[in-house]
């Protein structure tokens, strides 16, 4: 019984259950609306978070990769007339080779150098999407077509006949981002289980004891870069066909800092964590519609006040607290000593 | 040279008996310096595979950052290390786990973010499939490599005596069984030589005897054993060779008996 780590295989049937009441209590177009983008962000995080959580790196740059999977696809699909799912396929694979060629001379070098790096990488990113016009419409967006695999359509505005039942798009689209969230977190849970995983956690743990034991830590460094990168990447092609229309506001520096405090504030290292966190910092804006122009302050506020109080972040603070409050169960579990 | 077996040891893991033959090291006028301070310097020395070998010298001598220079942590300003015969200095440690050279710190490095058994676990990186896809599929192939990887954490700390910490986070054991901990995650490696910087520094009595007992039983199974410790009596009852630092020097080498004798090292030891 270890209440620190949320154990793995109970995890993902819980998420799977909170993701099927959502639209049993809240069966209303706005609050489908918000909860299929509270999922995609919440996918995308939880790519950041094996960045972050597990390398201990961290990327200031992860909105433009979400942003490049977005025009990715919206150019892929729109001007050249690709279907949907080999546009998001190129675009996280031209993602992919991005994080490769920036993270493999950065990654070499100890310290915080792949901030700064993915700092200056999204500016340049979010310049190129602003100005590049003849290509991505520029500061007014660009329309991007419903998502669609072999023929078939998915679109909010349409209706579907599942089992005799009238399902809107907007469900539809919700249940997708649903699936995409399970998947995500299936795939990162598997990672973090395995080889690589315990390499990844040793490199936080003790770095010199991972390399002594033949761990190429900047190798997996470079590895979980590259994978983080191509989460965002994704659901940006998702994120893009569910909105149907898309800006340069995606790329800005702004939402690259909203996705680490989320990472932050759900609790770093924490997959579940990081998405309450999700939930908690998409509805914040809704609730405070009025205060909307204080919105960075309100990340920055967020993010330090985490850190003073609870820098291991919201679920493992939580869960330590269950912890103690029934020492005594705990404790015979582990070892007498 | 083939592994000999432990007698009488009923928790001697069984693949343990095949592992390879231990590694011969060569050090040759090797020189380290920070600023102004030579730490090492013009070292020759020669370690033969199997033995049980000390280097001891008063605090500040060069110890810690021989080791540093031996197991790719520091690099040389001069000089040779040959592993079996293969040049290997300035190698970063992952590749030099690679060749079979594995060690534990003085300073503990443990990931105290992981259990006793995921810590010697990591130990058996190099000998693990490391399938990316596998991993990410969580295929039964790759399952079952890691139920039989932590089998085998299991052997390895019940082996150096930490059989009270199976289920234990490193975080929640005592100095004593961190030590033995770092020991059993070095062994993982299956390592040709193994390098010990203080392991009894910090254990009592008992712990230290049981501490003895376990590093005769390494290397009975043929690998090589490099320490660098305080404990004389430790060092004079196991050792078969003795090298004497003083300022980053030589100032002896021999048989625990010949060095006990000399008058150099009880110059440097009692005259200071």
């Amino acid at each position: 019984m270890r209440l620190s780590v949320p154990s793995k295989i109970p995890g993902l049937p819980v998420l799977a259950i909170v993701l099927l009441l959502v639209p049993i209590v809240l069966n209303d177009e706005f609050y489908l609306d918000i909860a299929t983008q509270v999922a995609l962000i919440a996918a995308t995080v939880v790519g950041l978070n094996l960045l972050v959580g597990y390398a201990g790196q961290v990327s200031l740059g992860h909105a433009a990769f979400f942003a490049l999977g977005a025009y990715g696809s919206a150019i892929l699909t729109g001007t050249y007339g690709w279907t949907p799912v080999p546009a998001l396929l190129c675009a996280a694979l031209l993602v992919a080779t991005l994080a490769w060629l920036v993270g493999r001379p950065i990654l070499r070098l100890k310290g915080h150098y792949l901030s700064m790096a993915t700092l200056g990488l999204g500016i340049i990113i979010a310049i190129i999407i602003n100005n590049e016009g003849w290509l991505t419409g520029g500061p007014d967006g660009i329309p991007v077509a419903p998502f669609s695999v072999m023929g078939f359509e998915l679109s909010i505005f349409d209706e579907y006949q599942v089992l005799g039942m009238t399902v809107s798009g907007a469900l539809a689209w919700y249940a997708l981002a649903g699936v995409l969230l399970l998947l995500a977190v299936w795939i990162a849970q598997n990672l973090i289980d395995s080889p690589i995983g315990r390499a990844l956690r040793a490199v936080r743990g003790s770095e010199v004891a991972a390399r002594v034991v033949g761990v190429d830590t900047s190798h997996y460094k470079l590895l979980i870069f590259v994978i983080s990168a191509v989460y965002a990447s994704l659901m940006g092609s998702f994120f893009a066909h569910y909105t149907g229309f898309i800006t340069p506001q995606l790329a800005t520096f702004e939402h690259s800092i909203e996705l680490i405090t989320i990472v932050v504030l759900g609790g770093m290292g924490s997959t579940y964590g990081v998405i309450i966190g999700a939930v908690l910092l998409l509805l914040l804006p809704q609730l405070l519609t009025d205060f909307h122009e204080y919105e960075m302050m309100m990340f920055g506020l967020i993010l330090m006040l985490t850190m003073i109080f609870m820098p291991r972040g919201l679920l493992p603070t939580l869960s330590g607290l269950l912890q103690r409050s029934w020492p005594r169960r705990v404790r015979s579990s582990g070892q007498e000593d | 040279m083939h592994a000999v077996p432990s007698q009488n040891d009923p928790v001697e893991p069984d693949e343990e008996k095949g592992r390879r033959a231990g590694a011969d090291l060569a050090v040759l006028s090797l020189s380290k310096a920070f600023g102004g301070v030579h730490a090492v310097e013009d070292l020759t020395f020669h370690i033969r595979a199997g033995a049980i070998h000390a280097v001891i010298g008063p605090n500040g001598a060069g110890k810690t950052t021989l080791f540093n220079l031996i197991t790719g942590l520091y690099q040389p300003d001069r000089g040779e290390v040959l592993l079996d015969g293969q040049p290997i200095q300035g190698m970063a440690p992952e590749r030099l786990a690679r060749r079979g050279m594995s060690r534990t710190f003085q300073n503990l490095q443990v990931c105290m973010n992981m259990s006793a058994v995921e810590n010697v676990m990591l130990g058996r990186h190099l000998h693990l499939k490391r399938n990316f896809l596998a991993a990410l599929l969580r295929w039964p192939s790759l399952r079952r490599s890691e139920q039989a990887c932590r089998e085998k954490a299991r052997e390895l700390l019940r082996f150096v005596g930490c059989e009270a910490y199976l289920e234990a986070e490193a975080s929640a054991m005592p100095y004593g069984a961190l030590k033995r901990l770092e020991i059993a995650r070095a062994l993982a490696t299956e390592p040709g030589i193994l390098l010990l910087d203080e392991p009894a520094a910090g254990l009592n009595s008992a712990e230290t005897a049981a501490l003895e007992r376990l590093v005769v039983r390494i290397a009975d199974q043929g690998v090589t054993v490099v320490l660098v410790e305080h404990d004389m009596k430790l060092v004079m009852a196991i050792s078969h060779q003795v090298l004497v630092l003083d300022y980053g020097r030589k100032l002896a080498e021999g048989t625990p008996e010949e060095v006990r004798h000399n008058p150099d090292v009880i110059a440097a030891y009692l005259g200071g």
